[in-house]
């Protein structure tokens, strides 16, 4: 009996143990403000910006890192299904996701305090840098209209060029369209330089590239109408943007190995100067800076295909942060990340990781080498800013089948075919779910 | 009372014995009974894993899954892998365990070395090996280990773009799969080499048995419990392959050459936000695998009955 007794007292310590650490963990510092984040390159001057605002304010705001994105994605996910977000939280998800946290109840509306004393706050950011974060009247996500997040910088994607590269294939200048890249690439391939770089093994840098040259194909409303399923992939136009990545394969000017190419590989081949483009965010600024402080290069916006629409570029809010809306320390999270956008930390911000700050009045104060960047921010959108998104499996067999071309597998036309079968299986897909649902109604 | 006597020492007995258990029931329970209901529940349902709520759908998942060729294909690309595993991998284990098993010099170190890969972390093996295998070039030479030794090797013809190349890709993961993974089998072989009573093997010389023949009757049958857990392992361990496939060709891969099982999941679950449909095919894998291990189970039973 007493084995009976000493392994009921263990057992009951055990879980005395667990329900005292559970209720330590409910009650962990009810003062403290918790970040999540996954911007490795900006972690240690996020950490010493939660360290001067203790000293200005006394608020402990506890920064904390989870890279890279797809571990941080499922690690939001996760809190986000158990209802344990932290005060703060980077958002890294797709405009819809963000939407189902907001219905679910998990994002404060901000829009109340951009407002405030005559929306000083807001006019203090890039309208563009907001975009990402706002939804508007009768949006597509049934969202109520706010704004629900604060964008610590902003960023836009564009092609980026080696100017000592070009001027050894006889080139003072970047090309104008598409057709003299394509020309460009030849005659670098010619004298053994490789042409164009990018992190194409991963799927949202195909997407981008891909999106950037449908806007300029067949324009904003056509693109629209195709994700809305009105218009097919196996649009004469959609082929024509499938051939953009052929004539790059044809051209021999791609580089080695770039459908299985992560970015972070991309950006170090561009900053040795293993290829002459590259196609990168504002953020290689301080990247290739870190690589090679003496890179010379120039920034440009995709060469476009023809000038009959206007060659439009992904970019605005890069990284923003939510304020969970069960916090207990909402009004401090909101005043952190007001803090953070004010001019002094949004300068700080940029000096140190060199991005491009969402503050317009700290601009002069970002290093000269990113004002190339802020000049296009005009012709910037995202798809967190369309009325219609893509779903997911079509866009994941969107890009597996620009590998193909890239690969010589498939022609364009094959592909677009495969991509509208698979966006018809999606729209019927839809369709049935939203059938059983009225039914159940 | 010798009746009762026995019947209330049986029921102290249990309740002591039940008493000792119910943490690891527990344990049990709320860590692997209740989650695997829970898969199964949502692999009924609809849910993008947020809001809306999930949606019971029946087994229309399920339907789904059967007919996707990409899933399909996934587990042909897994397969693949698997075969190699159980032929070159367990081979060279085998042969390496043997040869460790004899009074080889330096025999200890050997075993130190063979074991290093297994302790490498995965995503550390893949990224060495995808610097070994890079296809680029700087100033007219190879970046990649292998194609330059290659081309200053007087062998230029034979350099390739080899995990940029659908017939090349899958296979030289899968070489580098099983580089990574020898190193279990190595140590389960030779352990089960050292349990054989060396007694048979002099048995077997004084009756005029040669090696093949000794190897053949005497180490094979006696070693074929140890191979049986081999294999199960390695079926395992190489359906379930992703982190180096991750590291080598990246989450995109190479269009749907390189496609496994546990990227389509991780993809239905975190890229389409389709959970329901990722714990269904997290269902199917894992019936798949039971039949798989249950497969060489019989066989071994076979074997030892034989």
């Amino acid at each position: 009996m007493n084995k009976i007794s000493a392994g009921i007292i263990v057992f009951c310590l055990f879980i005395g143990l667990i329900i005292l650490n559970k209720d330590k963990v409910k009650e962990k510092s009810p003062d403290k403000v918790i970040l999540w984040h996954w911007l490795t390159d900006r972690d240690k001057v996020l950490q010493e910006l939660a360290r001067k605002y203790k000293e200005q304010t006394g608020v402990d705001v506890v920064v904390e890192l989870y890279a890279p994105a797809d571990s941080y994605v499922r690690k939001v996910t996760a809190a986000a299904q158990a209802k344990m977000l932290p005060d703060i939280y980077g958002n890294v998800d797709t405009k819809e996701t963000f939407a189902n946290y907001i219905r679910s109840g998990q994002v404060a509306d901000l829009t109340s305090y951009f407002q405030a004393d005559n929306q000083a706050w807001e006019a203090s950011l890039f309208p563009k840098a907001l975009e990402g974060n706002r939804f508007y009247e009768d949006n597509i996500y049934g969202v109520k209209p706010g704004i629900y997040g604060v964008p610590i910088d902003v960023t836009n994607m564009q092609l980026l060029y080696n100017k000592k590269l070009l001027a050894k294939a006889g080139f003072q200048n970047p090309p104008k369209d598409f057709a003299e890249f394509i020309g460009m690439l030849k005659a670098l391939k010619r004298i053994g330089i490789p042409g164009f770089v990018s992190g194409w093994g991963e799927l949202w840098l195909v997407d981008c590239f891909s999106s950037n040259y449908a806007f300029n194909i067949m324009g904003e409303a056509k693109v629209m109408a195709t994700l809305k399923g009105d218009v097919p992939y196996t649009d004469p136009d959609w082929v024509k943007v499938f051939m953009v990545f052929k004539e790059m394969k044809d051209s021999g000017g791609l580089a080695e190995g770039i459908i299985t190419k992560p970015n972070k590989y991309a950006e170090q081949d561009f900053a040795l100067e293993r290829a002459a483009f590259a196609f990168n965010g504002s953020w290689c600024v301080n990247v290739y800076y870190k690589m090679n402080p003496r890179l010379s290069y120039g920034v440009m916006l995709p060469p476009p295909v023809n000038d009959k629409f206007p060659m439009m570029i992904w970019g605005n809010g890069g990284s923003s942060f939510s304020v969970n809306y069960r916090s207990k320390v909402k009004e401090r999270a909101v005043d952190f990340l007001k803090w953070m956008t004010a001019k002094e930390q949004q300068a700080l911000l940029a000096k140190e990781t060199m991005n491009l700050p969402s503050n317009r009045e700290a601009v002069a104060d970002i290093p000269s080498v990113l004002s190339d960047f802020t000049m296009a921010m005009d012709a910037t959108t995202h798809p967190t800013v369309w009325k219609y998104n893509e779903n997911p499996i079509v866009v994941e067999r969107f890009y597996k089948g620009v590998q193909s071309i890239i690969l010589g597998d498939k022609t364009p036309e094959t592909v677009a075919q495969e991509v509208q079968e698979e966006k018809q299986k999606q729209i019927e897909r839809e369709k049935r779910i939203n059938n059983r649902k009225n039914r159940a109604k | 009372m010798t009746d009762s006597f026995p019947k209330k020492l049986v029921f102290k007995d249990s309740l002591k014995n039940f008493l000792f258990a119910f943490p690891a029931i527990a344990i049990f329970c709320i860590f692997y009974i209740v989650p695997f209901i829970e898969v199964f529940r949502l692999s009924l349902m609809e849910w993008n894993g947020t809001f809306p709520p999930p949606e019971f759908i029946g087994a229309d998942n399920f339907i789904e899954q059967a007919q996707d060729k990409l899933w399909w294909g996934s587990m042909v690309n897994a397969g693949f892998i698997t075969i190699i595993a159980l032929t070159f991998q367990n081979i060279l284990a085998f042969a390496l365990a043997l040869a460790c098993d004899r009074e080889i010099k330096a025999r200890r170190f050997y075993r130190v070395v063979f074991f290093i890969p297994p302790v490498l972390s995965e995503i550390v093996v893949g990224i060495i090996w995808q610097w070994i295998l890079y296809s680029g070039m700087q100033g007219g030479e190879h970046i990649g280990l292998l194609n330059y030794l290659l081309a200053k090797t007087g062998l230029p013809h034979l350099v390739h773009n080899w995990l940029s190349d659908p017939k090349t890709a899958l296979a030289c993961i899968s070489i580098v799969h099983c580089w990574k993974g020898f190193g279990w089998g190595f140590v389960l072989f030779l352990a089960g080499l050292q349990t054989i009573d060396k007694q048979l093997y002099e048995a077997a010389k004084v009756d005029g048995a040669g090696g093949w023949n000794v190897f053949r009757h005497i180490t094979v049958p006696m070693m074929a419990p140890i191979i049986v857990v081999v294999m199960i392992l390695t079926v395992l361990g190489s359906m379930q392959i992703f982190i180096v496939m991750i590291a080598m060709v990246g989450q995109g891969g190479l269009a749907d050459y390189t496609s496994v099982p546990v990227l389509q999941i991780l993809f239905s679950m975190n890229g389409a936000k389709r959970f329901g449909y990722a714990c269904s095919q997290s269902i199917i894998f894992g019936l798949i695998l039971i039949c798989v291990s249950a497969f060489f189970k019989i066989i071994s039973n076979r074997v030892k009955q034989a």
